[in-house]
């Protein structure tokens, strides 16, 4: 990979990261000069102006086809950064709309500036090519979301969360960040793509390899939750603001696992390919499986599903395991069909306790009589979690098995597919109290708000649209993945 | 380009439970008069198909192709041959009949209705399809909704247990079918899931007979194969009428169905080596389905072990791997869906009036509702093989088949006729004649119109196909020759 | 014209039904329009039959007015109708019975709509069996017959008595009788249908005029099951067919059905079954067993004949015991469809030569002949249970005085059930004799006890019911026949009469059938 010095027309890589900042200018401007009553309205700014990024992202910074490494090496432009920098800024928007009428939290400039520094760190790791760099943008992500998850200060809950956010996250990265140094010093580079043309000299000592990477899987293991990094998740997602524990357990988790293909199918395949895909796959086996057994006993819901995303890494892995070009299309794949799920679920969640005000699964009794239409988006998303066709979760699970039975990992996707059965049952017990189940609040009205049914409305159609025509989105994925070759 | 026909008989009952959904709750007529034009679309549309498929130049008819996914060989593709028209037929008899009897679901029919065209449209889907990735597709979709439409409007005392334990059992008897398929995909090398083309991959003989009792097992889970029975007596008596309609009558033949393509037609060695368990397990269903509903009393129980029972025949039928045994499981899946369909329906009547199915407590139905009773005994005779009706044009090629393959197992099968005849025979005494208890006899009235309709229509059709059978066994034959071909002429 | 005789027999077989169709739309209550559309109605087959008969040429071998036409190709079978002097008598007897008993049950008023389909439908069933030429659809028409006869003995049949089943749990007579019926008989069945499917599986063909030929002739099988022996498996087959027959004629011991179904059934019921449904048994062994499968028949005539010796004897001992009349009837059909098994096992016995035709001869018309009598037997049983409520013989005495035309038509029709000469019965019991005594010597010698014992109790019947000291309890409260008792009753007996007095109208039928299917 030649590293080529700065050229104006480099700026295009970077554009969405900018457009973002600028943004976020704005927004604090504005929460300076707006008064208190309208300061509602800079959510609809944040979306607005993060809808207005994506297009003109869309429009001006496609990469080329092979990618290039621009700004000295920092940064790969190529279709993976692209396309996951698109999904995290829709994941923000939607995110915004979704907090907007959280009280405590919607009104707060901060709240909104924090989230866009947030998106900026993640489009950075998207698209980090130098450890640096790398480190830089994960922490430029999470410490935001450290504060994110504590920002309401006078719930003792999100106080805790946020608090256990940060040391594990601290802890995790120091000891991420040691690899990355063991890593510089072992092979004189800062930059993974030479770092792997050292790494892969036969001469190199196993074990050097095996160790880095070993330390450096604890952080990008903390990001997607996995076993056994996944301990902070329940709390923390249950403690945390709903519209935040959606952001993380999707966006922030996708980035996690854009980071760990990058630096694994670069960095260290061939030399320890063997190695860290069978750790990996134990690994997968264990996330899955500990994450479904455990959601089979919570009874608050934002725990369910902060387990249910546990479980969901554990399958994503499956398809890192298998590699292949079909595995990394599948990782993106179900990435995409697993935001667009979990946030619809994570919406639903929000929606409800701001009127009921509970988290309780058993609260959710009779919410298909009182608002059918509620209950519906609950039903599509909650199958789509289960993998039920027409639906998204179907596809992005059907890929994943099916890259695991390409290379002979047959029993991995039986592993899967006995998970899933798991899953089905909780999932479903949910939706039991949500069908099934009477309450005397039934006739209580519940009204939504016009943000929350926007994004809604926009993403149970995606997660219907991914699930029946999923023949555009598939492409989208094969280039993603072809692009990391 | 031809009128997409087999498209829109897949897709009008989806179409049409999106339309129901935007009706306002409180409406509920026109929540049901939706529902009825949907279902005489689909029951016409489908008998036009059935006669008008050309037995002559068999094949593969009414054929559809799409690209869904190039890059992994998924397309939409839908074709109708001489097996999968009458199931095409009997799923637009079942939709029609099943909503008439529905006609009185009160409690939420928008969105009862909503989920059983669902379930209808992920049937008619897997019927029809030709490429395996859209036939697991569709037999997802027909998965789900049953828990939903049992849970909620099912029977309270069980309705909970028996809902999660039918979609799980059901769930993961297709997951595991799924990566049976997987493997076939991969395997062939062809990078498609057109099943046309998987049926001449020739797989090696070692990897059929390893995947095969994945995916046949795994599809025969619906069909109610013994030992993987156990969820359909309760899953049938929690369910509310029209899904026990659906349930017994229709999804029980796709599992078989779907067992029979792809497991039978795409693993055609794993199947000669597989039939001799497969054969044992359907003889245990028969018989022991048809000694367990002897001894129930409760009314529904009794039909649902039989249903066990019938199921075996099938399955019976496919494991001889001839023509006169494929043929009769062929058309005893049609055969036993209509009758089953009709038993459910009439179990339901009784229920919705007398709030009771012990048979102790039931008794002389018939003054109250005669032609109710009439139809039951007309059904009565179709589950005991007599002749002048289908279920004995169904039963006596399997019979025949298993005849030509192991002779022994015939004579220990026919045993459960006799069974089958003294049950069913205790029933129509039992419920429909005799003395009526005195708290139903003021309440107890007799059916609607509606009702009539969908007992006339059923017991029409047992009636012609038992005395032509040649109506439907032409075009069976002709669905069967293609099969038998994918085994070198077996 | 000749669309009538192109399909006759299709028009035999079916106007019942189409008549039971159109009594299905008219509205239950006008019960007397019911009954007069099914009379009438079962009158068309009749008239169809008289043509057929004054149509068919008796000297021509083989079948007449054979229609053959699609019905399920994909085993083998086809819609075969055909019919020779056998079935001509046979379908003879059913479609003359058939308006008869009609006019018989013109007393019933309960549910008469369903009542009159029923018994058209079961006509129809009849006729099948007699009429078709292709096992399947034998079987086919067999079992049709078993449902309307079920139901109307369950539903229509005797209102009192109670039997005790197992458990002390008591049912009423009637369902217990049905019940017995129709499981008994679809048991013995069951062997049936095995058979006729491992025949269909080894010849690939259910044709019966195409089995006739290949039967005899196969030298192996194409399916041997359990590699068994040609030998053995006609055999097995052989036993299984004869069986099925067995209980319906019914041969001693398969019998113990008869006596509760015939006792429980309503009158018309026991009339036609009594009547036409136990010759389906005797018709089984004709058409199918004893051309099917000649050597089996002959290897084990012996046994038959001892069965048949056994039904004669015991039945005739049960009846002389009964102090029921209505089930000494019953008893009185096994002991005189013994003669007609008796002369079918001397024919298999010694098949070809003079003596069997002889026996054969006598068996058809007892079939024939006890058809007139037993259903005879039963109305008159009717006609005085209808008066009188009571069938038991020790509640009536000296009758004879009170209803001296009834007294007369049931001496009549008694005498013809035992045999006097100058009747039908004498002629039909004489040559099964005649025919049998070189044949099996020993068993007919041992018939005649048998035929000593129904004397007797033909006679205890008539004197309990007719002679002795008037029973007083009746003077005044007992009404003669009428004048519908008697249209019932008055073409059984003219038959009764001109048969015994010129049999060849029918022998010579008869004759020329057994000639042409039995020649040496």
């Amino acid at each position: 990979m030649s590293i080529q010095s700065f050229e104006p027309a480099m700026i295009y890589a970077i554009l969405p990261e900018i457009l973002i900042i600028v943004l976020a200018g704005f927004v604090l401007v504005f929460d300076a000069i707006w008064k208190p009553e309208i300061k509602r309205g800079l959510g609809w700014m944040t979306a607005g102006g993060l809808l207005l990024v994506m297009v003109v992202t869309l429009l001006f910074s496609r990469p080329p086809a092979e990618g290039q490494l621009v700004f000295g090496g920092m940064i790969h432009n190529d279709w993976m950064s692209f396309g996951f920098i698109l999904l995290f800024i829709f994941a923000a928007a939607i995110t915004t709309l979704f907090s907007m009428d959280m009280k405590g939290v919607g009104q707060k400039g901060e709240f909104y500036v924090l989230m866009l520094v947030s998106t900026v760190g993640m489009c950075l790791m998207a698209s980090s090519a130098d450890i640096i760099m790398l480190y830089l943008a994960i922490e430029t992500t999470s410490i935001p979301m450290y504060i994110l998850a504590g920002f309401m200060t006078h719930d003792d809950k999100s106080t805790e969360s946020g608090f256990k956010y940060l040391l594990f996250g601290a802890t995790a990265s120091t000891i991420m960040l040691y690899g990355f140094s063991l890593l510089y010093g072992f092979t004189g580079h800062t930059n993974i793509y030479q770092i792997a043309v050292s790494i892969n000299d036969p001469q190199f000592p196993p074990v050097a390899i095996i160790g880095c990477l070993l330390l450096i899987l604890v952080g990008f293991g903390f990001k997607i939750s996995m076993f056994p990094f996944h301990f902070w998740a329940p709390d923390v997602y249950e403690g945390a603001p709903t519209p935040i524990a959606g952001f993380l357990s999707t966006a922030s988790k996708a980035a996690g696992f854009v980071v760990l293909l990058r630096v694994l199918v670069t960095v260290f395949t061939p030399s320890a390919a063997p190695e860290w895909n069978n750790m990996l796959a134990v690994i997968a086996v264990l996330t899955m499986t500990i994450g479904n057994v455990l959601a089979l006993v919570q009874k608050n819901i934002k725990r369910l599903l902060a387990f249910s995303s546990i479980a969901h890494a554990g399958y994503i892995l499956i398809g890192v395991v298998a590699l292949s070009q079909l595995g990394i299309t599948s990782v993106v794949f179900y990435l995409i069909a697993y935001l667009i799920t979990n946030l619809a679920a994570f919406g639903i969640v929000m929606t409800f306790s701001l009127v009921v005000g509970s988290d309780e699964i058993s609260a959710y009794s009779g919410l298909s009589r009182r608002k059918p239409w509620l209950a519906l988006a609950m039903l599509v998303a909650f199958l789509s979690l289960a993998g039920m066709p027409p639906l998204a979760g179907f596809m992005a699970k059907f890929i994943v098995f099916a890259a695991a039975v390409k290379v002979d990992m047959v029993w991995l996707a039986f592993i899967g597919v006995l998970n899933s059965i798991v899953g089905l049952y909780y999932y479903l017990t949910v939706l039991k109290h949500v069908y099934l189940f009477r309450s005397d609040d039934e006739s209580k009205p519940l009204d939504i708000s016009r943000p929350y049914s926007i994004a809604l409305t926009i993403l149970v159609l995606g997660i219907i649209l991914v699930g029946t025509l999923f023949g555009p989105w598939f492409n989208i994925s094969t280039t993603i993945a072809a692009s990391l070759f | 380009m031809q009128f997409p026909i087999l498209s829109v008989i897949v897709l009008t009952p989806i179409v049409a439970g999106m339309l129901i959904l935007l009706i306002p709750s409180d409406r509920k007529t026109e929540v049901r008069v939706v529902a009825l034009a949907a279902a005489i679309i689909a029951l016409f549309l489908s008998g036009w198909v059935y006669f008008n498929y050309n037995i002559s130049a068999g094949g593969y008819q009414f054929f559809e192709r799409y690209d869904w996914l190039p890059q992994l060989g998924i397309s939409y593709f839908v074709g109708v041959d001489g097996m999968n028209a009458p199931l095409v037929l009997l799923t637009g008899v079942v939709m029609f009949t099943g909503v008439l009897i529905s006609w009185g679901i009160d409690d939420r029919p928008r969105e009862f209705f909503a989920f059983l065209f669902i379930l209808a449209s992920g049937v008619f889907g897997v019927f029809v399809a030709q490429d395996l990735f859209m036939l697991f597709f569709f037999y997802e979709i027909a998965v789900f909704p049953m828990y939903l439409l049992i849970s909620i409007w099912g029977w309270i005392k069980t309705r909970e247990y028996a809902a999660m334990k039918l979609t799980l059992y059901l769930f993961i008897g297709s997951v595991v079918s799924l990566v049976g398929g997987l493997a076939m995909y991969f395997k062939s090398g062809l990078n498609t899931f057109d099943m046309i083309q998987l049926s001449h991959a020739n797989f090696p003989e070692s990897f059929q007979i390893f995947w095969f009792p994945f995916v046949f097992f795994g599809f025969a889970v619906l069909g109610g194969i013994f030992p993987f029975h156990n969820w359909s007596p309760d899953g049938h008596v929690a369910a509310p009428t029209a899904v026990s309609m659906f349930h017994a009558g229709v999804l029980m033949k796709l599992g078989a169905f779907a067992a029979l393509r792809v497991g039978i037609m795409l693993l055609p060695l794993g199947a000669e080596y597989w039939r001799w368990l497969i054969l044992i397990l359907a003889l245990i269903n028969i018989v022991y389905g048809a000694f367990i509903a002897m001894v129930q009393t409760d009314f529904k129980y009794v039909i649902g072990f039989s249903s066990v029972s019938h199921m075996g025949l099938v399955m019976f039928g496919f494991a001889t791997l001839n023509k006169e045994g494929l043929t009769g499981s062929g058309m005893q899946m049609f055969s036993h869906g209509v009758m089953t369909a009709l038993f459910f329906a009439v179990v339901g009547m009784i229920y919705d009036r007398a709030h009771t199915r012990e048979i102790s407590e039931l008794g002389g139905f018939s003054k109250k509702m005669p032609w109710v009773a009439i139809a039951f005994i007309i059904g009565g005779l179709v589950s005991m093989g007599m002749p002048g009706l289908s279920g004995f044009v169904a039963e006596f090629p399997i019979f025949m088949g298993v005849w030509q393959v192991k002779p022994i197992f015939a004579i220990i099968a026919s045993i459960s006729i006799v069974i089958t005849a003294s049950y069913i025979i205790r029933i129509i005494g039992r419920v429909f004649f005799g003395p009526m208890a005195e708290e139903f006899d003021h309440h107890v009235g007799d059916v609607t119109v509606l009702d009539k309709v969908a007992l006339v229509v059923l017991c029409v059709i047992m009636i012609t196909i038992g005395v032509f059978p040649s109506i439907m066994s032409g075009l069976v034959s002709s669905g069967v020759d293609r099969i038998l071909s994918l085994f070198g002429g077996a | 014209m000749d669309f009538v005789t192109n399909n006759i027999l299709t028009l035999i077989l079916f106007s019942p039904t189409l008549v039971a169709l159109v009594i299905l739309f008219l509205p239950k209550g006008e019960k007397k329009l019911i009954k007069w559309v099914a009379l009438l109605g079962s009158l068309i087959p009749f008239v169809f039959t008289l043509l057929l008969w004054f149509s068919f040429k008796k000297d021509t071998p083989g079948f007449q007015f054979e229609t053959q036409s699609l019905w399920y190709a994909a085993i083998g079978s086809s819609f075969h109708l055909g019919v020779d002097g056998l079935s001509l008598t046979m379908v003879l007897l059913t479609t003359l019975l058939t308006p008869i008993v009609i006019l018989a049950s013109f007393n019933i008023n309960e549910r008469v709509k369903p009542y009159m389909i029923l018994f058209l439908l079961l006509e129809t069933g009849m006729l099948g069996v007699f009429l078709s030429l292709d096992l399947l659809i034998f079987f086919v028409f067999w079992e049709i017959g078993l449902v309307p006869m079920y139901f109307l003995i369950n539903q229509w049949g005797s209102e009192k008595g109670e039997r005790e089943l197992w458990g002390g749990r008591k049912v009423s007579a009637r369902s217990y009788a049905s019940f017995k019926f129709i499981i008994y008989t679809m048991a013995g069945s069951l062997g049936l249908l095995l058979a006729i499917q491992m025949i269909g599986v080894a010849f690939g063909t259910f044709d019966l005029t195409q089995l006739f030929t290949l039967f005899p002739n196969a030298t192996e099988l194409a399916n041997i099951p359990f590699n068994l022996s040609l030998e053995a498996v006609k055999s097995i087959a052989f036993w299984a067919f004869v069986i099925a027959f067995a209980i319906k004629i019914p041969v001693w011991p398969f019998h113990t059905w008869l006596p509760d179904a015939h006792t429980e059934a309503p009158t018309a019921g026991s009339m036609i079954l009594a009547g036409v449904m136990l010759k389906l048994g005797a018709y089984g062994l004709l058409r199918l067993v004893l051309p099917l499968y000649p050597q089996q028949a002959h290897q084990y005539a012996g046994a038959l004949a001892f069965l048949a010796v056994m039904g004669i004897i015991f039945g005739a001992l049960a009846a002389y015991g009964q102090d029921d009349f209505k089930r000494l009837v019953a008893y009185s059909s096994v002991n005189h469809m013994g003669f007609v098994v008796l002369g079918i096992a001397a024919a298999a016995y010694a098949a070809g030569t003079e003596n069997a035709l002889l026996a054969l001869n006598g068996a058809v018309l007892q079939m024939f002949n006890h058809g007139l009598s037993a259903a005879g037997m039963f109305f008159l049983v009717g006609v005085i249970y209808e008066r009188t409520h009571t069938r038991n013989l020790n509640d009536f005495g000296g009758l004879f005085t009170l209803i001296p035309v009834y007294g007369a038509f049931l001496i009549f029709t008694s005498m013809a059930s035992l045999g006097l000469p100058g009747l039908n019965g004498f002629v039909s019991e004489f040559l099964v004799v005649r025919g049998s005594w070189p044949i099996f010597s020993f068993a007919t010698a041992l018939s005649m006890i048998g035929l000593f014992f129904t004397g007797a109790y033909i006679l205890k019947g008539i004197k309990k019911v007719l002679h002795g000291p008037t029973n007083e309890h009746w003077v005044g409260h007992i009404t003669e026949i009428n004048f519908r008792e008697l249209v019932v009753i008055s073409p059984l007996v003219l038959l009764m009469l001109f048969t015994g007095v010129w049999p060849a109208w029918i022998l010579g039928l008869i004759n020329s059938a057994m000639q042409m299917l039995f020649k040496g």
